[in-house]
């Protein structure tokens, strides 16, 4: 018998973490990447004219995206190189579990860049992020979720065409707009000292994101390795 | 080798197969019939539509023409008849970062094959590759990486193997132990489709042989009406001059 | 808009579909000339912003266009994806690549606008960002199709990029928008006043018509070209 989607997806995520486990490389990547950014983006700015406590929340959400990509381009050039990916699509499981298991590895890989990423930019702003950790979590994982389900398919597309990789940016980054704007907002609110409620409008958004792109994607998922 | 000349249930039968790329045609109009344990080597130049066959009866890529049954499915097949076939390229389809054994096993998880370790052990031993079990794919040599491939592709033991220049990169005596595994495969009753260039390795397995040309087959018969010492000749003109 | 050049041995047989007045485009154009006209001559100058403003019937009808393009997209995506037909894949080509065109002049109109009226050349104006961002969507749908040879996954892959576009926009107009409305700028001078006189809406109308011609000759011509390299591609075997 079979895996179900579920259990079939959790086995193709738990391959992925394995080599990225074993090989290391692109989770040290884009985390050394994430803190060079988060330092980068301090000196950027006058830190006498800007205070870092305006500072932090865009250069937090912006670096989530940026590293983020690091692990979405992995995704399935791992699968291209020596065409395993034909080995996946030749099992008798729904192409939904190789998109889910796929996006659950990615999920995994942003949120532990995340958590190296958040509290350094605690330490290096000086801004209390870790005092919120319950929101800013749900907040990190909103966003987690709309990145993955974006990029793990615009992964898949971007490896079987002549840029690869370098297209992966191009189509990502507009898409992450609406995820950037109400993560770095809703932090804001939080490092602001305001009550949790006003960011409530932001977290919806993000939630409507996350629900409407973790289905579309789910459905287009299919057409992008089918032939 | 035509169709209806034989009795018996085929594994692999096809009607008019065909397959359009947007308005190139890749494959068109074949027809055969392959009963258990029968294996067709498919010669033909690059570009013939070996491969677009193939993945059309692995169910990798849907039909656009004709019909066509693989393992009582039909195409352009599912889950049902994914789980029926075991599919070999010359890519190796591995992970190079994982073992062996984790290779294996991870198909045989997706096959709902029981009890995945000790399948993927005993393919590995089939392979004569247990020792090498626990060792990262990427420090295997490019003849154990085939090898490691084949066990993979058969570990839930499937009723048709299809192979897509498996010698490919392989020196001799890695040839020889992939036609000693392949031969013992299609004893077994396993039916296969082997595309390859090596017209004296195809020959020395098949039952029926065929030539492919600018998407059709030109040339389709039997084993026993190969003769192996002129067929080379005979592959030359099709390719060369044959419609 | 002409059509470019195609190497005469291959394509015989489609040049002589192509040759022939492009009547549509001519009505167009000729329909664009008395806009325009309407819009200098006969339409008044609006009290506060003086004639910058009239710069306003070239975007907004740009911009309705633009939209309606980028939504043709979207449709022939799903139509493509359900139908597998290679002419809805070629009109979502034509209706992109357009509606790029009418985004670029939405966005060079804008500042020419706000440079005068509100003092800046840009502005992060809720509608001019979202514009911004439709741009950069449409312009990485071209890159993506320019970066696949095999022509059916060209139409699958930006089908998919198409529709998943068309379910970006509500969410990045609404984001920029209630980023707009959480920052109030000082100067807030709305583009379209609430009610237009009547005179100035029936220049609008008619230079939306204008436009929306202008949209369906440029989509024809488009869809032309993309049908004669098909045909092409398909002679020479690729």
């Amino acid at each position: 018998m079979a895996p179900d989607t579920l259990s079939a997806a959790l086995l193709i995520a738990r391959k992925d973490l394995a080599i990225e486990f074993r090989t290391r490389t692109a989770f040290f990547s884009a985390a050394v990447f994430a803190l060079l950014g988060i330092v980068i983006f301090y000196f950027a700015w006058d830190p006498t004219a800007v205070a870092s406590i305006d500072l932090a929340p865009g250069v937090l959400w912006g670096i989530f995206t940026f590293s983020g990509l690091l692990g979405l381009q992995r995704s399935f050039s791992l699968e291209q190189a020596d065409r395993a990916i034909d080995a996946l699509l030749g099992a008798p499981i729904s192409r939904e579990s190789i998109y889910l298991g796929k996006a659950i590895a990615n999920l995994v890989f942003v949120t532990a860049v995340q958590v190296i990423a958040i509290p350094a930019v605690e330490l290096f702003y000086g801004v209390p992020l870790l005092e919120h950790a319950a929101v800013l979590a749900l907040i990190a994982l909103l966003s987690a979720i709309g990145l993955v389900a974006v990029g793990t398919l615009f992964s898949a597309m971007a490896v079987n065409t002549k840029l690869a990789e370098m297209l992966l940016p191009v189509l990502s980054l507009p898409f992450f707009v609406p995820i950037v704007i109400p993560a770095a907002q809703a932090t804001a609110r939080l490092l602001a000292g305001r009550p949790a409620a006003e960011g409530l409008g932001w977290l919806k958004l993000l939630l409507a994101f996350d629900i409407v792109f973790v289905v579309a994607c789910m459905l287009a998922f299919p057409y992008t390795i089918e032939e | 080798m035509s169709d209806g000349s034989r009795a018996g249930n085929p594994v692999i039968s096809t009607r008019g197969l065909g397959r359009r790329f947007g308005g190139r045609v890749a494959v068109s109009d074949v027809t055969l019939a392959l009963e258990e344990g029968d294996c067709l080597a498919l010669f033909g130049p690059n570009g013939a539509g070996k491969t677009t066959l193939l993945r059309m009866l692995a169910g990798l890529l849907r039909p656009t023409n004709g019909t066509g049954t693989v393992a009582g499915v039909e195409l352009p097949g599912g889950l049902e008849l994914r789980a029926a076939i075991g599919y070999i390229s010359h890519a190796s389809m591995l992970y190079a970062a994982l073992s062996a054994r984790e290779n294996i096993e991870l198909t045989a998880r997706l096959f709902g094959v029981r009890d995945p370790r000790a399948a993927a052990m005993r393919a590995l031993e089939r392979m004569a590759l247990a020792d090498r079990a626990e060792m990262p794919v990427r420090q295997l040599s490019r003849g154990m990486q085939q090898r490691v491939s084949i066990a993979r592709a058969t570990v839930h033991g499937p009723r048709v193997v299809l192979l897509d220049e498996p010698f490919t990169g392989l020196d001799d005596s890695g040839s020889a132990a992939l036609g000693a595994h392949l031969a013992a495969l299609r004893a077994a009753g396993t039916t296969m489709v082997l595309v390859t260039h090596q017209i004296a390795e195809g020959l020395a397995l098949a039952t029926h042989a065929a030539i492919m040309r600018g998407g059709a087959l030109v040339r389709l018969e039997a084993g026993d009406a190969i003769d192996p010492a002129t067929y080379l000749t005979v592959y030359r003109e099709h390719v060369s001059y044959g419609a | 808009m002409t059509t470019p050049s195609v190497p005469a041995t291959a394509t015989d047989a489609a040049s002589v579909q192509r040759t022939g007045f492009d009547w549509l485009f001519a009505i167009s154009v000729l329909a664009i000339a008395a806009a325009l006209a309407r819009v200098i001559y006969y339409t008044p100058f609006e009290a506060v912003q003086g004639p910058a403003q009239k710069i306003f019937y070239l975007h907004l009808p740009a911009a309705l266009d633009a939209f309606m393009a980028f939504g043709v997209v979207a449709l022939a995506g799903v139509g493509y994806l359900w139908l597998g037909d290679l002419r809805l894949d070629r009109a979502a080509e034509s209706s992109a690549e357009v509606g790029v065109v009418f985004t670029t002049v939405v966005l060079v109109t804008g500042p020419l606008w706000a440079r005068p009226v509100w003092g800046t050349w840009w502005t992060w104006d809720a509608r001019l960002t979202l514009t911004l961002f439709l741009w950069f969507i449409y312009v990485g749908y071209l890159v993506l199709r320019g970066a696949i040879e095999d022509r059916a996954l060209r139409a699958r892959y930006s089908a998919v990029l198409g529709i998943l576009g068309s379910l970006l926009i509500p969410f990045i107009h609404l984001s920029v928008y209630l980023f707009r409305t959480l920052h109030p700028r000082p100067i807030v001078i709305k583009p379209s006043a609430p009610s237009l006189p009547p005179e100035m809406l029936t220049t609008l109308s008619i230079s939306f018509v204008a436009f929306t011609l202008f949209y369906l000759a440029l989509v024809r011509q488009r869809y032309r070209l993309a049908s004669e390299r098909d045909l092409l591609e398909l002679e020479e075997g690729r």
